[in-house]
């Protein structure tokens, strides 16, 4: 009879089981735990890659200077590939990870409107710098998001004032036709509301494409832009869509200098292989370009790469999207920084004290001078209400080679911002039966 | 030697037909059922519930009804998706627009809505089978996905097209906690099964299966095949549709139209062909091997690689999970074509003649 044999191996497999599903070490006291949400497979590999490395050499550089006043971080990937339900399960797998998640950083919008319905309950912040949900900025019903320095409603805005600059007042943006080319997801569609706002005001036209996730297939939409010719084509794109983009607007004789990209369409991945054919195309920044000069950038060179700890290629270091991982860690870290200040120097903070700490963030510029992130970008200040804490953008240009700042910087319109903030806010608050906090109780 | 129905006697025509003749069976499936309802709650931390169970639970649902339609009707769809969002969706504009409808109610109405749509997208099957019907329920499939992204009433104006719902309640039990969900997941599920291998031992299985064996020979002896199919696709609809809105409302709770995407489809009908063709255990075991198998390999993989000394990145491991996934499918469809349910009951019958095999 084999059943010896069987039992042998059933009990051999229960002790590898047993023996890898036990939690590591439990005595892990003195270590933030940073979940890191990533995407290095899938559509939008290229892209997350250069994030997901930034986050984690940010990480690793805070270690080597010996931790957050002295607390060590301790981290763990998990790859959601960009899908909304993976990205859930790897919330749901790090979030009580190494005594608790202190702060999730999903790069997708579809997660981040997953996990805002979850945050609440968990009791951990969610920063979302440079996407979600845009009226999240109300941190009076949106308690748990940080859309860190930027929103989409932002961009779009800015979009439309570097325009009007660009035609010489805003009062010439009259009869103009503008194209969003959009990434037909959350992600893409989050710019519409405002859009259509300032065409009304400004009496613009604006006209939607979107374009079907991945976006390798543009044909058709480029063939509507050749037919409308529209004065500017705004692209909301992610990913293989941006590239795509730009060969398509190159093949259709579409002037790229017309075309305006959010900030993730923006960056070295998405213009590196059309190279001379995306000469002139201008994208927003969040803040920063790519930054390989600055002092924060030669501290992770000298304190990671030189060690052999880095996480992605030394070229890619400072690139545009390596730099958005990076500042995103920051910002985190910053908030456990903030947070300690008030509930103890060399503590590991909670995820509600990170986000007391994210609430009351103020990165002057001495502070970001000291972080080596001068130059970088500009102050944020949050506050209880305000969770967005700077509506700055610059543009840059990439010129055949590499990405040059090709304005000044500008700021979104709060006159036209808050009211739809308020507007959506409010609404969701309605529907979730949210009341928000009032003045009073952000003073606890 | 203890799984054996000898001296099992049937007495009365009800004892011949129930549904686990065996009496080790029954016990079996009852203290299945019991554990699910009080031991696992007791045992399982948040993390199993939330990321495995109900997931697990919800898309065995979905995969029932899949099956009904594939597995007992013959008739191959590729839009189960595609149902699975006019549940949810449907649902949704009931639980909103509707003020106070009991939660399970709009369930059951993004259900009975799936079911009228899969109608309308089963009639192709009286004229077309196999893979041309295949393609035609592909159609269900990109019309809903264009549906949802471009009607903006369907998704109450939200304005990035992405809808969310909280405040669930039933009565006064008010669901928020992980074991709140499972238990009205596990509730369901139960209650959708039973009504499934129910229905298919009854009549209009049978009518079913006839359809599915040879739908000539099965209109030859009095089976009208407009009935048989239509009713398989309302059927199948229906379940895949509360499937769908359990998988808004509870395991999501904000949706955009890529949570049903032509994967979700493909997914299911894996789920059913591994599982196996044409039994409602088999939804279960293939729920279970497509849900459970990639997350499971995705966490055990660098914890066995750290065992030998490797290191994997997080990119390898799920370039390896993909690997080894697709190496297992076909492992399963050559060892056993008929899935992991033919196994099943291959391994009972050995079973039953242990340990003295002739």
């Amino acid at each position: 009879m084999k059943l010896q044999q069987l039992i042998r191996m059933a009990s051999a497999a229960l002790a590898l089981f047993s023996s890898l599903t036990a939690p590591p070490v439990l005595a892990q006291a003195k270590e933030q735990f940073f979940p890191v949400l990533v995407y290095r497979t899938g559509a939008y590999a290229t892209n997350g890659q250069q994030w997901a490395n930034g986050y984690l050499d940010y990480l690793k550089l805070i270690n080597a200077k010996g931790g957050i006043n002295g607390v060590r971080i301790s981290f763990e990937e998990c790859e959601t590939a960009y899908a909304t339900d993976r990205g859930v399960e790897c919330y749901e797998r790090l979030k009580g990870k190494g005594g608790g998640a202190t702060v999730f950083q999903p790069l997708s919008t579809g997660i981040t409107f997953a996990l805002t319905e979850k945050v609440p309950v968990d009791r951990i912040p969610l920063i979302t710098a440079g996407y979600g949900r845009s009226e999240s900025q109300n941190g009076a019903v949106f308690t748990w998001n940080f859309p860190l320095l930027g929103t989409y409603w932002v961009g779009a805005d800015v979009a439309i004032q570097h325009i009007a600059k660009k035609e010489g007042g805003i009062a010439k943006l009259k009869g103009k036709k503008i194209a969003l080319v959009y990434h037909d997801s959350p992600y893409g569609k989050e710019p519409i509301p405002i859009l259509q706002e300032l065409g009304k005001t400004h009496g613009f036209d604006v006209q939607l494409l979107p374009v079907a996730h991945p976006g390798v297939e543009q044909k058709a939409t480029w063939l509507q832009i050749r037919q409308q010719k529209p004065d500017y084509v705004l692209l909301w794109g992610w990913g293989v869509m941006n590239s795509t983009a730009l060969r398509e607007a190159q093949s259709t004789g579409y002037p790229r200098d017309r075309m305006i990209g959010i900030w993730w369409a923006g960056a070295e991945p998405d213009v590196k292989d059309v190279a001379e054919g995306a000469k002139g195309y201008s994208a927003l920044t969040l803040q920063h370009g790519a930054e390989p000069g600055s002092k924060v950038v030669k501290e992770i060179l000298d304190l990671v790469y030189a060690k052999g700890q880095g996480t992605g290629p030394k070229d890619e270091v400072g690139q545009v999207l390596y730099m958005r991982g990076l500042i995103s860690a920051m910002l985190g870290v910053e908030g456990v920084r903030k947070a300690q200040e008030r509930y103890g120097k060399g503590k590991v903070m909670t995820g509600e004290q990170v986000r007391w700490g994210l609430e009351n963030l103020n990165l002057d510029q001495k502070a970001l001078d000291a972080m080596g992130f001068a130059g970088v970008m500009r102050p944020v200040q949050t506050s209880c209400l305000d969770h967005m804490g700077s509506s700055w953008v610059r543009v840059h240009t990439w010129n055949g080679s590499k990405w040059e700042f090709s304005s000044d910087w500008y700021q979104a319109d709060e006159k036209v911002i808050r009211p739809m903030v308020m507007l959506a806010s409010g609404k969701y608050a309605d529907e979730k039966k949210i009341k928000p906090r009032t003045p009073e109780e952000c003073r606890k | 030697m203890l799984y054996r129905e000898n001296g099992q006697f049937k007495t009365s025509y009800a004892a011949d037909q129930q549904i686990f003749a065996i009496a080790q069976d029954r016990w079996a499936i009852l203290a299945i059922i019991v554990f699910a309802l009080v031991g696992v709650p007791l045992l399982v931390d948040e993390y199993l519930f939330r990321a495995i169970l109900i997931p697990f639970l919800i898309l065995s649902l979905a995969a029932l009804g899949v099956n009904i339609l594939v597995g007992y009707c013959g008739q191959i769809t590729l839009g189960a998706g595609a149902f699975m969002a006019v549940g949810a969706y449907a649902a949704y504009n009931f639980h909103i627009r509707i003020d106070g409808l009991p939660l399970l109610v709009s369930f059951l109405l993004g259900g009975c809505t799936a079911a009228a749509v899969g109608i309308v997208f089963g009639i192709p099957s009286l004229r077309v089978r196999g893979l041309y019907l295949a393609v035609a329920t592909l159609a269900a499939q990109f019309f809903t996905d264009w549906v949802f992204l471009r009607v903006p009433w369907f998704t109450n104006n939200a304005s990035s097209g992405s809808v969310s719902v909280a405040n669930l309640q039933i009565l006064s039990w008010r669901i928020e906690t992980p074991v709140d969900k499972y238990l009205l997941c596990l509730t369901i599920l139960v209650v959708f099964a039973l009504l499934a291998k129910n229905m298919t031992r009854c009549a209009i299985g049978r009518q079913w299966m006839a359809i599915r064996d040879m739908d000539v020979a099965a209109e030859v002896i009095g089976i009208r095949p407009l009935f048989a199919k239509l009713s398989a696709f309302a059927v199948s609809s229906f379940f895949v549709g509360t499937a769908g809105a359990l998988w808004g409302f509870v395991h999501l709770a904000s949706w955009e139209p890529a949570a049903f995407s032509v994967d979700r489809s493909f997914q299911l009908l894996f789920m059913v062909i591994i599982g196996g063709l044409g039994s409602i255990m088999g939804s279960f075991f293939g729920a279970a091997f497509i849900v459970i198998l990639p997350i499971a390999l995705n966490q055990f993989l660098p914890a066995i690689g750290s065992v030998f000394g490797v290191s994997i990145s997080t990119a390898g491991v799920s370039h390896a999970e993909l690997i080894i996934f697709g190496a297992l499918i076909i492992f399963f469809l050559i060892k056993e074509p008929h899935g992991i349910a033919r196994m099943w009951s291959t391994g009972k019958e050995k079973l039953r003649l242990w340990p003295f095999p002739h």
